[in-house]
């Protein structure tokens, strides 16, 4: 039998290519994303009409309420995304391609993270026009994003780890938020910074929590994902 | 080509696999039978390069598992009786998605050429979730094939399909066997299994305990011998 290398596929264009199926995928069903947006939207909706707060508290716990409702939308996501490919077996056939298994976690993180966007992006809005705050603010919105990608990166390693188990709609949110604490806290302190108009100084140390947190689960999540989805 | 030597796989205290030797030659059919639990998913799992064995050395296409994964990969085609198809993607978008993972060159040719070889071409737009399961299984052996693999493995393929949906696949399987690729299947059917492999080998208690070429016996001594090994 000859030995002789085939090409691989490119890295790169691969995780393009996990990614845009999963984006094809959810514009047919829409089944990821309704349930992610219905969630959220409910969640500020209950806010509203059980936390009656004055203009300045409002500003206060702005940050807070998000990512609380970011972080449960965001867990209903990871975990539906990886249930549609473990369900019909179809995570078997993305590792049996010829590619790194970081390619699957890059790709994967890529389309949730993109799902997470989305819901952000009319989330934010809606809560602006609906306690009257001005979130149109850019370092608001990129501590937004800064959190979001650590949330994924890490909610994608732990849905891959907690798919494998009957009990993995109970045990994604008990291993995830644990792990993802420190984001939160960063995200929150962060964003309340921007939104009460506090000194820069104040807020870097919490940025650079988010810079830190986000480069080392990266780094983790693409050296153990192998691990995590093997037998 | 698959060869393997002393294959132990362990989950926790016991030992699925004890010690398996087994080889297939290009071109041929090697029908994997057993009772339930025997370990025959286990051992085609490692031969995908889905499990890692506990003990023992394989070597798939002239690749060694684990550690020329990628390499085996490339050369081996999985169907099982899950269709590894995304539903919400039509055949087509599926075919061209794995056909990306596995970089093939011209690829639009060579996906209508495997919905050719499946019969679905008429039905390349569809969304897979309107598919029934027997076209589901076509299409899951139409994405095994479409990068020409050297070696197929086939896990229960007939699990779930009707009189009219198995005759079909019969006579994509053999199409697809002919093709000089070693394959092998696992199976309960043994009429179908008599019918298309060249080899039959029995696992049970974690070992091969009989490897039976097809000239070697008939249909009803396989199917007596079988029997035997089931009731214990």
């Amino acid at each position: 039998m000859s030995r002789e290398q085939k090409p691989k596929a490119d890295y790169f264009k691969s995780i393009m290519a996990i990614t845009r199926k999963d984006l094809s995928a959810e514009l047919r069903s829409r089944e990821l994303l309704s349930a992610m947006l219905v969630f959220s939207l409910l969640v500020i909706l209950i806010y509203y009409f059980t936390l009656e707060l004055d203009i300045k508290n409002r500003n206060a716990i702005t940050a807070g309420a998000l990512w609380v409702t970011f972080s449960f939308a965001g867990t209903l996501g990871l975990n539906r995304s990886m249930a549609i490919e473990k369900d019909r077996g179809c995570l078997d056939g993305l590792l049996l391609a010829p590619v790194d298994r970081s390619v699957i976690f890059f790709g994967k993180a890529l389309s949730n993270l993109a799902f997470m966007f989305i819901v952000e992006a009319i989330v934010i809005p809606v809560y602006a026009i609906m306690y009257n705050v001005n979130l149109l603010i850019p370092g608001f919105l990129g501590v937004t994003i800064l959190g979001s990608v650590g949330y994924i990166s890490v909610g994608t390693l732990i849905s891959a780890m907690s798919v494998q188990t009957r009990t993995r709609d109970v045990l994604l949110p008990i291993l995830l938020f644990p792990l993802v604490i420190p984001i939160l806290v960063a995200a929150v302190k962060a964003s309340n910074g921007y939104l009460l108009n506090l000194q820069w100084s104040e807020i870097s140390p919490w940025i650079n929590v988010l810079l830190v947190y986000n480069v080392i689960f990266l780094a983790v999540s693409f050296m153990v994902f192998d691990q995590v989805v093997e037998e | 080509m698959i060869e393997v030597k002393s294959l132990i796989k362990r989950f926790g205290l016991k030992n699925v696999l004890a010690g398996v030797n087994f080889s297939a030659i290009p071109g041929e059919f090697v029908v994997l039978l057993g009772p339930n639990g025997a370990g025959k998913t286990t051992f085609l799992r490692i031969l995908a390069s889905l499990s890692r064995p506990t003990l023992g050395s394989v070597l798939v296409a002239g690749f060694k598992l684990p550690s020329e994964a990628a390499e085996v990969r490339m050369r081996l085609g999985v169907v099982s009786h899950n269709p590894l198809l995304y539903g919400d993607l039509t055949a087509e978008e599926n075919l061209d998605f794995f056909g990306r993972l596995y970089n093939i060159h011209g690829r639009d040719s060579r996906i209508h050429e495997v919905l050719g070889l499946v019969g679905l071409s008429a039905r390349r737009r569809d969304l897979v979730r309107t598919f029934s399961r027997g076209m589901q299984q076509r299409l899951s052996i139409a994405r095994s094939v479409l990068h020409d693999p050297d070696v197929i493995l086939f896990d229960e393929p007939y699990t779930g399909l009707d009189q009219d949906a198995s005759e079909m696949l019969d006579g994509v399987l053999k199409s697809v066997a002919a093709a000089g690729r070693t394959v092998v299947m696992t199976s309960h059917d043994l009429a179908r299994a008599e019918d298309l492999g060249t080899r039959f080998d029995v696992l049970n208690n974690g070992k091969i305990e009989n490897s039976i070429k097809k000239q070697d016996m008939g249909t009803e001594n396989l199917l007596a011998y079988y029997k035997r090994v089931l009731a214990g």
